[in-house]
């Protein structure tokens, strides 16, 4: 995956950073408690919800144990209207394509030296930007929140908001220092108020729509039965880039497919709702290939697998690529509102990132290790998914897997080892109960355990003093 | 006369005997014969939830067997409860489970009472711990049970369905988060006005409970068992 997330530190150490950080802390919480509220409201609207979650989980899990038929016919259809389908197996070769695709197009004459593109993370998933770069090719984001992201240097902390983090000051501040650097510089005496900001990015972006030859988006959908693309989206640039430049260029994960239009009714509920917390979203983007005189004249559709068969080959973790991107799970998890994006270390933060990146990317790096401990367990995820992941289950399904894998993880199995010996040898269970008890301490001392449980758990809370006595003890005294 | 087989879970073992003895108390004061299968342990939670499935194994097949043949289980344990109700099957592949009640569940559900005659003179929030709420769907039998209680006034705590960050070994491998997700919990029963916070879990108590003890915050933790078995004849803290 992306170069820029090589090396990240494991989210324990970098959400330390991020509790300390007061002004992060409290953007994020403002920001996630707003559309938690609003999607709990948006939702229980619908009356039939629950059943709409299952027709949406229904649908995903059947495309996707039929994915390679529902793949071609794709295919078939797409090339049928026009577009031509080009397969990826990894990120590298996404990139490839797409580079290779962007310096073919036609410019008039001239090489196509940028690209405008259409919020994705499946582009971001890749690092697509930064290998155009290396390309010689700009890539710009059109996304008000991506370009917020990108005129700062920065990096993505959500799916849907990418900018979560910043707040309006910040922003201000951004487009100040560096609209200026990629195209037209932000307004004079530019202030923090919201339409101010907007008015400025809209400038900033109509000089880039009108000029762009080619473009590049994901999809929030594909459709099999008539090769059709599906992009939601709120504020029209995605529109702009989709109609306006003569090459379009579609990088899109495979297990967005789904078999049938009329599938898609079930997906324009279940999305908007659970995303943006509104009952339909402003602008809905769906085109099949090409249309003479109308659109873009080329269309190309790079279909990006990047560890999707293999998480298809897992029957826990397969579940993961029923999501919808929605960020439902993102809003609602207490993690991710005091870690931030930024500790995930990838496109995907939060819990639905947590499932993702570790089986997209295997469990290699240090980050990835981590990431299936990165949550209580408490459900409120699998709660709001629109596509009932059981996020909890994937994650205690993955640390085995962390667990079987990892040499590091030797001593805190030979801890688990020793603690299911006691508990199913009575006098070993005795015994330890009563050192306990003698010790009137509930953790021993810290180096007889891995990884210094006694030391984290001291350093913020007081270990309850263990009573005199057992229950088990007072039951034999009293009861028996 | 109903019996039951209480599985006490080993944390409440050690670390809280008198969430034990209270559900026992409050059990027999309603006419139910409890029993204490002696061989019991630990249902495995920790080794499972932490990746650990093979060495949660030989602990839900342990419980199966030490559990064998009761009309009933009851835990005074939420988190416990819905693991063993829902993981050990599926650990052991569905080999005819004991029904598993928490406690609230069976007093609610089996015995149909709401009024148990406890008396507890002290404003308390309460908190509905995860597990109990989103595994178990507990619902409100905690607080239509508390709202019964003699002399209890309950109060609203905000932000009550998010989660106190315990988390079982995420607490220690996620200090910060779990410290962070702590004291806003902390922050928000003292900001309810009770003098007690009251939930089904132990487990979730202690890191509560350990948070505001450091931070000298004014709130004192309890098992909504406790303030059950609590009397007139027999207050809470009196014989304790």
């Amino acid at each position: 995956m992306k170069d820029v997330y090589l090396g990240m530190p494991s989210f324990p150490e970098a959400a330390r950073t991020a509790t300390k950080d007061e002004r992060l802390r409290a953007n994020l919480t403002r920001a996630t408690h707003t559309i938690r509220d609003k999607r709990a409201k948006a939702v229980t609207e619908i009356e039939d919800w629950a059943e709409l979650v299952e027709a949406g989980k229904a649908i995903k899990d059947h495309t996707l144990r039929h994915l390679d038929e529902y793949l071609l016919q794709l295919e078939a259809k797409v090339t049928e209207a026009g577009g031509q389908v080009h397969w990826a197996r990894d990120a590298a070769e996404a990139n490839r394509i797409v580079a290779g695709l962007v310096k073919a197009a036609d410019g008039g004459g001239d090489q196509i030296r940028e690209v405008v593109k259409v919020k994705s993370m499946a582009t971001q998933e890749i690092g697509l930007n930064e290998a155009l770069a290396a390309e010689g090719v700009a890539a710009y984001e059109t996304d008000l929140a991506e370009l917020i992201v990108q005129l700062g240097d920065d990096l993505p902390s959500h799916i849907l908001v990418p900018a979560i983090h910043r707040n309006r000051t910040e922003i201000r501040d951004i487009f100040r220092a560096n609209m200026a650097r990629y195209g037209r510089p932000a307004p004079e005496g530019l202030t923090d108020a919201p339409a101010d900001l907007a008015e400025a990015a809209r400038l900033h972006l109509r000089e880039k729509f009108l000029r762009a030859k080619v473009a590049v988006s994901g999809a929030n959908f594909m459709i099999a039965e008539t090769g059709t693309l599906v992009v939601l989206e709120s504020e029209g640039n995605g529109r702009m880039c989709l109609t306006l430049p003569e090459t379009l260029i579609s990088v899109v994960g495979i297990e967005k497919v789904i078999p049938s239009f009329r599938d898609l009714e079930v997906f324009l509920q279940l999305l908007p709702r659970s995303s943006t917390a509104e009952r339909m979203n402003p602008y809905t983007t769906m085109w099949t290939g090409t249309a003479a005189g109308d659109g873009p004249r080329t269309f190309h559709l790079v279909l990006l697998d990047n560890g999707r068969t293999d998480t298809l080959a897992d029957t826990v973790g397969r579940q993961a690529l029923r999501c919808i991107r929605c960020s439902a799970c993102l809003n609602v998890c207490p993690v991710y509102e005091r870690a931030g994006g930024h500790a995930y270390g990838s496109a995907y933060p939060g819990p639905i990132g947590a499932i993702l990146s570790p089986q997209l990317r295997g469990t290699a790096s240090e980050i990835d290790a981590s990431l299936p401990y990165a949550s209580s367990l408490c459900g409120a995820c699998f709660e709001a998914c629109p596509v009932a992941i059981d996020i909890p289950e994937v994650l205690v399904h993955l640390r085995a897997r962390v667990a079987d894998a990892e040499p590091g993880h030797r001593a805190e199995r030979a801890a688990m080892q020793a603690a299911t010996y006691a508990m199913t040898h009575p006098a070993a269970y005795r015994a330890a109960e009563a050192a306990a008890i003698k010790a009137r301490r509930l953790l021993p001392p810290d180096r007889k355990l891995p990884l210094g449980p006694a030391k984290a758990w001291t350093e913020t809370r007081d270990l309850p003093e263990l009573p005199k006595q057992t229950f088990r003890q007072w039951w034999k005294e009293n009861h028996r | 006369m109903p019996k039951i087989a209480l599985f006490v879970t080993c944390v409440n073992d050690v670390a809280f005997p008198s969430t034990g003895i209270a559900a026992v108390r409050v059990l027999e004061r309603l006419g139910v014969e409890v029993d204490f299968p002696e061989a019991q342990t630990c249902c495995g939670q920790m080794q499972y939830n932490t990746g650990y499935p093979a060495e949660a194994k030989p602990l839900a097949e342990k419980f199966a067997g030490d559990f064998r043949g009761y009309d009933a289980v009851v835990v005074p344990s939420g988190s416990c409860g819905a693991f063993v109700r829902d993981v050990h099957p599926r650990l052991l592949g569905a080999d005819d489970p004991p029904p598993v009640y928490e406690l609230t569940e069976y007093l609610v559900d089996v015995l149909g009472a709401q009024d148990v005659g406890a008396y507890f003179p002290h404003r308390v929030a309460y908190h509905p711990t995860c597990h109990s709420s989103r595994l178990l769907k507990l619902g409100d039998r905690p607080t239509r049970l508390l709202r019964r209680v003699a002399g209890l006034e309950l109060v609203e705590l905000p932000g009550a369905q998010e989660c106190c960050g315990f988390g079982g070994t995420f607490s220690v491998k996620n200090p910060d988060v779990s410290a962070a997700m702590g004291a806003d919990k902390v922050a928000h029963a003292v900001e309810s006005g009770a003098e007690y916070l009251i939930a089904a879990d132990n487990s979730c108590l202690m890191h509560i409970g350990g948070t505001a003890r450091r931070s000298e915050a004014p709130i004192k933790t309890l098992h909504l068992a406790e303030v059950l078995a609590s009397t007139a004849d027999s207050p809470y803290g009196a014989s304790a």
